[in-house]
């Protein structure tokens, strides 16, 4: 299964994509706050969301899964 | 002036609090949630929890802070640098409260604030502050292009209420200027709640050298003389140095003393710092003031012997410049200070995490090691990513450049990754050591030297 994972520690502020979207490599689906900079998640596969994971203000940690692909 | 609250976390808290013990006052340390564990915290003769992690919720939250200060009875607050310290209606409300605001009057920290106002106020003192515009209408784009037009491209795109190199967005031609102001204008509103932009000319690789002054309530003005900050990522600070290398000093001086005399005559009071930017072609350009302590306080220290702190706290008590310093400091040798942030050194990724291990070398002689973190204590994804500050001094510039090695080389760091390899690739450079750093040379020297180590 592919998988979107943070590449940060931190707080997700946003959400780009909604389940069922498309997504291909380079796209970005979210973003996370960490130390006062807002970093980009984007997806190493394309695919299309089948679920999303986690919720805008969700804590996450580095290498957490935020959404899986099918 | 008895009791002081420290309204700040990290190194600037923990510097502070060691100013007020020196002066002999007592202390008062917040903390969020997420600090209860930081080592100043302990060492304050009263703390206290403010709120949950989030800066919002906690360092930034207004009336936590003020209704700790009325709980026990201080009747000072040091705002440190950044969270609330260039906030002019906090600083208000401090003082309408019956407090002392340790920084300038609030009335200069909302002046200055506001980056054109600042502008407009300093060009009036005859300051030559580089070509840029007033606050341009955001709805009219004609104007804004023509503004650009006779300004001359390439322009920066600059928020009005912001400061820090944060939200500024260049435009190489009349064509990109549309979709760069409408980013700017995004960014704006992000950072600072105010969508107010203007223009500055694009000034191609500049340096960025800085002037501090310290001020009493009398309208007597002192310089510290400047620092060059070129060593910066993306506007970003990270290595800093005092005197200015291999320039001009009877401009220095000229322009030192025209600042100088600028602040006394508008009766700017306690603590700042005046940002320009600098090319050998064009001279000095100015960029803000800092209405408060600035994170690199500590080179003009080692090379003053100047407290900065303990004078800027004496000064806000309302004490004359000549009482708390004396005669003109004169400059000693040179120091420089490396930031050191829990970040990914090659991706430049935020690295938060526990400090598993957290060994800084100790005291050395020319050395001196900021930091509100031990062993053990976790750097929170909630704050800026700033560990230690690593300062160095001697007599040359070469003997600092060989201590901050030295000793950024024994520092043992493990649970984050660290910037300390990028720091020492600079430090090694041929260009830092020639003294020759622009502000974009750091982006520039990545990955010319990494291109070199695989050589």
């Amino acid at each position: 299964m592919k998988k979107i994972v943070s590449n940060v520690a931190g707080r997700v502020v946003a959400c780009c994509v909604e389940e069922g979207a498309r997504v291909g490599p380079g796209d970005e689906a979210f973003k996370v706050e960490s130390m006062k900079m807002e970093i980009p998640v984007e997806s190493e596969a394309s695919g299309r969301i089948a679920r999303i994971l986690v919720a805008v203000g969700d804590e996450v940690e580095e290498g957490q899964e935020l959404a899986v692909l099918e | 002036m008895k009791k002081i609250l420290i309204a700040n976390r990290g190194a600037a808290a923990a510097r502070i609090l060691r100013a007020v013990k020196a002066l002999g006052l007592q202390s008062v340390v917040v903390y969020s949630e997420a600090d209860a564990g930081l080592p100043y915290v302990r060492q304050a003769d009263e703390s206290f929890c403010i709120g949950p992690a989030p800066a919002r919720d906690s360092y930034l939250n207004q009336d936590a802070l003020l209704g700790v200060m009325a709980r026990c009875g201080a009747d000072a607050l040091h705002p440190g640098y950044g969270f609330l310290s260039e906030n002019a209606q906090f600083a208000q409300r401090v003082v309408a409260a019956g407090h002392c605001f340790i920084g300038p009057s609030p009335k200069w920290i909302d002046a200055l604030g506001n980056k054109a106002a600042a502008r407009a106020l300093m060009q009036r003192h005859g300051l030559p502050a580089g070509g840029s515009t007033g606050i341009l209408p955001g709805d009219d784009m004609a104007a804004v292009c023509r503004a650009a037009e006779a300004l001359g491209f390439p322009v920066l795109i600059k928020p009005a209420g912001g400061g820090g190199g944060i939200g500024m967005v260049p435009a190489e031609d009349a064509q990109s200027l549309p979709a760069c102001w409408e980013r700017a204008s995004g960014l704006a509103v992000k950072a600072f709640g105010d969508a107010t932009l203007y223009l500055e000319r694009f000034i191609q690789a500049p340096r960025h050298i800085e002037f501090q002054f310290l001020a009493d309530r009398y309208g007597k003005v002192l310089s510290l003389f400047e620092r060059d900050c070129s060593t910066q990522r993306r506007y970003q600070k990270v290595i800093e140095e005092a005197p200015a290398p291999a320039i001009d000093r009877e401009a220095v001086a000229d322009m030192a003393a025209r600042l100088s005399a600028i602040l006394g005559e508008i009766g700017y009071d306690v603590i700042g710092t005046v940002e320009m930017l600098y090319t050998p072609d064009s001279g000095f350009s100015f960029l803000e003031v800092n209405t408060r302590l600035q994170v690199e306080h500590a080179i003009t220290e080692a090379v003053t012997g100047v407290d900065i702190v303990q004078a800027q706290i004496r000064l806000a008590a309302g004490e004359t410049l000549s009482a708390v310093i004396g005669p003109g400091p004169m400059l000693k040798g040179h120091a420089i200070e490396a930031r050191v942030y829990a970040e990914d050194p090659v991706r430049f990724l935020p690295s938060p995490g526990v400090l598993k291990t957290f060994d800084l070398p100790g005291e050395r002689p020319g050395l001196r090691i900021e930091t509100g973190y031990a062993a053990g204590n976790r750097v929170s994804s909630h704050y800026d990513p700033m560990v230690a500050k690593i300062i160095a001094h001697s007599d040359t510039r070469e003997g600092a450049m060989r201590t901050l090695i030295d000793a950024l080389g024994d520092a043992r760091i493990e649970g984050i990754k660290t910037n300390i390899p990028m720091i020492l690739q600079v430090l090694r450079s041929g260009r830092f050591q020639a003294g020759a750093m622009t502000v974009d040379s750091l982006q520039a020297l990545i990955p010319t030297e990494a291109a070199k180590e695989r050589a």
